[in-house]
């Protein structure tokens, strides 16, 4: 085992020990990574940026935040008034939610664009989903907190829906609020959920890098690296890729947290939780709109909570919907399309969500809902049937063929498939 | 890079979804827009204002509505000196207590103290108002959508009542308040306080006057935040545009063979 790697003996010795280094050596500094990677790729770098931000605002948070129904409020205003950078802390926290969701949203729809949920990386983009689904139970926890009206009727509507469950849904309702109504042990154990799930995603992503790491990154063009004529390390190329990246992230997320703080909560979060008094309007955060569109275009409750979580399920499955072995929508004219419209009907969806559930947007929401399903389930296991995909490249290195060029070399990577 | 471009679009897409959003929020009824001298990036309060709007909180709001959590110490923001904000705070009875014989007792106010509430209880403010509470101030500028704009036009809004509608007893007409109704009657008359700074008290300027004291009740870490948000947003171009140099030349070889 011999010859020693590192210039530090120090660091050779530990490592000899326990290779830590030679990891790290291995996946952040050698780590082969295809060299035609566009900027929709920063946004996985970018997303685990944010969740160590919101671990680190929100550590501090909870040590000047007191989950109780009568100090909740008053101890978040606490913060904002009276810690030194309170305010800071909070509004990066509080912000920094959004644009989790933002930059999560990005790093799924650049996945389903160049077709990176595809063989061999199921497991990978499964792992992504659940980090999803823990990102929305963990923020959907963490809008309670401060207890003001938003926190707790949206606490009241959502953990209602469990009630939709036929025979047990009341008494599960009960025990998620720990009584006959959200209250005090709600907010409690909805404290210690919202600080434990963090810790949960982090062991996820851990994963989700370790998925990754067993194949590398998929690329623009959607076929696999050829060799290393294909690849570049992955420091110091993408470390700075991702930096510059990250430095126009921060000053777009800056931007909001000191100018536009509130711009994306509701003004009605500033109000005292009161049982009493039902806001004219519950609306949920941005990011749960289109699932909130969802759940509300379906006249049934049952079902409308069914179909809500379906759109969640469906992309568990996406690796098995679509059946077309071309990743990437650049080779794929039809899919391009049908992912285009995919995107104005999520943006529709949001749109519909936070409109009240009345005349047309009722009949839109319908609409819009039955498209995010026929999308998955009817339009992507028919795709491959009629489409025609434009050839393919031989490899990353190789310039893109064009419609002209020798048709038999398409043809040979066709047959390797 | 097609893809690039179509992101752009989906971004104004998203853009014009959000502001949409925002004005959702909003709602039907539009207010005068004030132009406040703190919603620009750069703003600040404008202090004597301020200081006078303190001055119709403390002989006009007060009456009714509290501010739970300001203390008089929090209103040296405003420009206010020490011996001025014990001056201010003594002018308060504030209800302490137990002491060691186990009373509660009342003494003068203490800059730490917060303002002290007009009512005992939310019960009692709530019996004292005919079953409407009159809604704590310290947040409320944040708590409406448009909050300084819609604060301003409820003030200025108590206008006649059209002719076929029937005001009942204890509610007053507002134009800009939602449904119309409102349980608040006409707080602001011409001359209504008599400003310590010799500022003609007209409606209009007391309600300018009390929005930007009640903004800063809101926010009073504005003006921080936003000139620490300036040096922020400057230092973090100017690394982005460093951080997209180095990253041209580390990548220039790669390029190049391509």
């Amino acid at each position: 085992m011999s010859k020693p790697k590192f210039k530090n003996p120090v660091v050779n010795w530990i490592d000899y020990r326990l290779p830590i280094f030679t990891f790290m050596n291995h996946e952040l500094n050698e780590y082969p990574t295809p060299k035609n990677l566009n900027y929709f790729w920063n946004f996985g770098s970018l997303a685990g940026i944010t969740l160590v931000i919101m671990i680190v605002t929100g550590i501090v948070l909870s040590m000047n935040y007191t989950a109780h129904i009568d100090y909740a409020f008053d101890s978040v205003e606490r913060i904002m008034r009276d810690v030194n950078h309170g305010w800071l802390l909070r509004y990066i926290h509080m912000n920094g939610a959004s644009f989790f969701f933002i930059v999560v949203y990005i790093h799924i729809f650049r996945g389903l664009y160049y077709g990176s949920y595809k063989a061999p990386r199921e497991i990978l983009w499964i792992l992504g989903v659940l980090i999803l689904l823990l990102m929305m139970a963990t923020a959907f926890m963490g809008y309670v907190l401060p207890w003001g009206q938003m926190s707790f009727w949206g606490a009241t509507v959502i953990t209602n829906l469990f009630s939709a469950i036929p025979l047990v849904g009341e008494s599960i309702v009960t025990w998620l609020w720990g009584g006959f109504s959200v209250d005090n042990p709600t907010l409690n154990r909805f404290f210690s959920l919202h600080f434990v799930l963090p810790f949960v995603i982090v062991g996820v992503v851990i994963l989700h890098l370790v998925a990754l790491h067993r194949f590398g990154s998929n690329n623009p063009i959607g076929i696999d690296v050829k060799g290393k004529q294909d690849t570049i390390p992955f420091h110091p190329y993408y470390t700075i890729k991702d930096l510059f990246g990250l430095s126009v992230f921060a000053t777009v997320f800056a931007a909001a947290v000191f100018f536009f703080p509130n711009f994306m909560g509701h003004p009605d979060n500033y109000i005292p939780a009161n049982p009493m008094v039902t806001p004219a309007h519950i609306v949920p955060e941005w990011y749960f709109l289109p699932f909130y569109a969802i759940l509300r275009a379906i006249p049934d409750k049952l079902g409308g909570v069914l179909f809500m979580f379906g759109a969640i399920m469906v992309l568990f499955v996406l690796p098995w919907l679509d059946k077309s072995s071309v990743r990437s929508s650049q080779f794929r004219p039809l899919y391009k399309l049908f992912f285009w419209f995919l995107v104005i009907d999520c943006i529709a969806l949001g749109y519909l969500g936070a409109m009240p559930a009345e005349g047309i947007y009722v009949v839109l929401s319908r609409l819009a809902t039955a498209y995010y399903f026929f999308h998955f389930l009817i339009i992507l296991p028919l795709l491959p049937k009629i489409e025609s995909t434009r050839p393919l490249p031989v490899s990353i290195s190789t310039p893109i063929i064009t419609a002209s060029s020798n048709a038999s070399t398409v043809m040979a990577m066709r047959e390797k498939k | 890079m097609r893809f690039s471009k179509s992101v752009l679009y989906f971004l104004i897409l998203f853009n014009f979804f959000l502001s949409k959003l925002a004005l959702s929020a909003g709602k039907a009824i539009e207010y005068p827009d004030k132009n406040w001298s703190f919603s620009s990036i750069f703003g600040t309060f404008d202090k004597a204002s301020a200081q006078r709007g303190f001055q119709v909180y403390k002989e006009v709001c007060a009456g009714c509505h509290g501010m739970r959590l300001i203390s008089y110490r929090n209103l040296a923001a405003l420009g206010y000196n020490q011996d001025e904000l014990k001056a201010i705070a003594s002018q308060f009875e504030i209800t302490d207590g137990p002491n060691d014989d186990g009373e509660f007792f009342t003494r003068p106010g203490r800059p730490s103290d917060k303002f002290a509430s007009p009512y005992p209880n939310k019960k009692a403010a709530i019996a004292a108002n005919g079953g409407a509470y009159p809604p704590d101030l310290s947040l409320i500028i944040k708590a409406r959508p448009n909050g300084a704009n819609y604060l301003h036009a409820l003030l200025s809004g108590y206008v006649e009542p059209p002719k076929n509608m029937k005001v009942p007893e204890g509610m007053y007409y507002n134009k800009f308040y939602s449904g119309n109704l409102i349980a608040m009657p006409q707080p602001l008359y011409e001359d209504g306080i008599e400003y310590l700074d010799g500022t003609k008290a007209s409606p209009d300027q007391m309600a300018i006057d009390v929005t930007t004291f009640l903004a800063w009740a809101s926010e009073p870490e504005l003006e921080e935040r936003k000139q620490l948000g300036i040096t922020v947003i400057l230092f973090l171009i100017v690394f982005s545009i460093l951080s997209y140099f180095s990253m041209r030349q580390i990548w220039a070889p790669i390029k190049n063979k391509n």
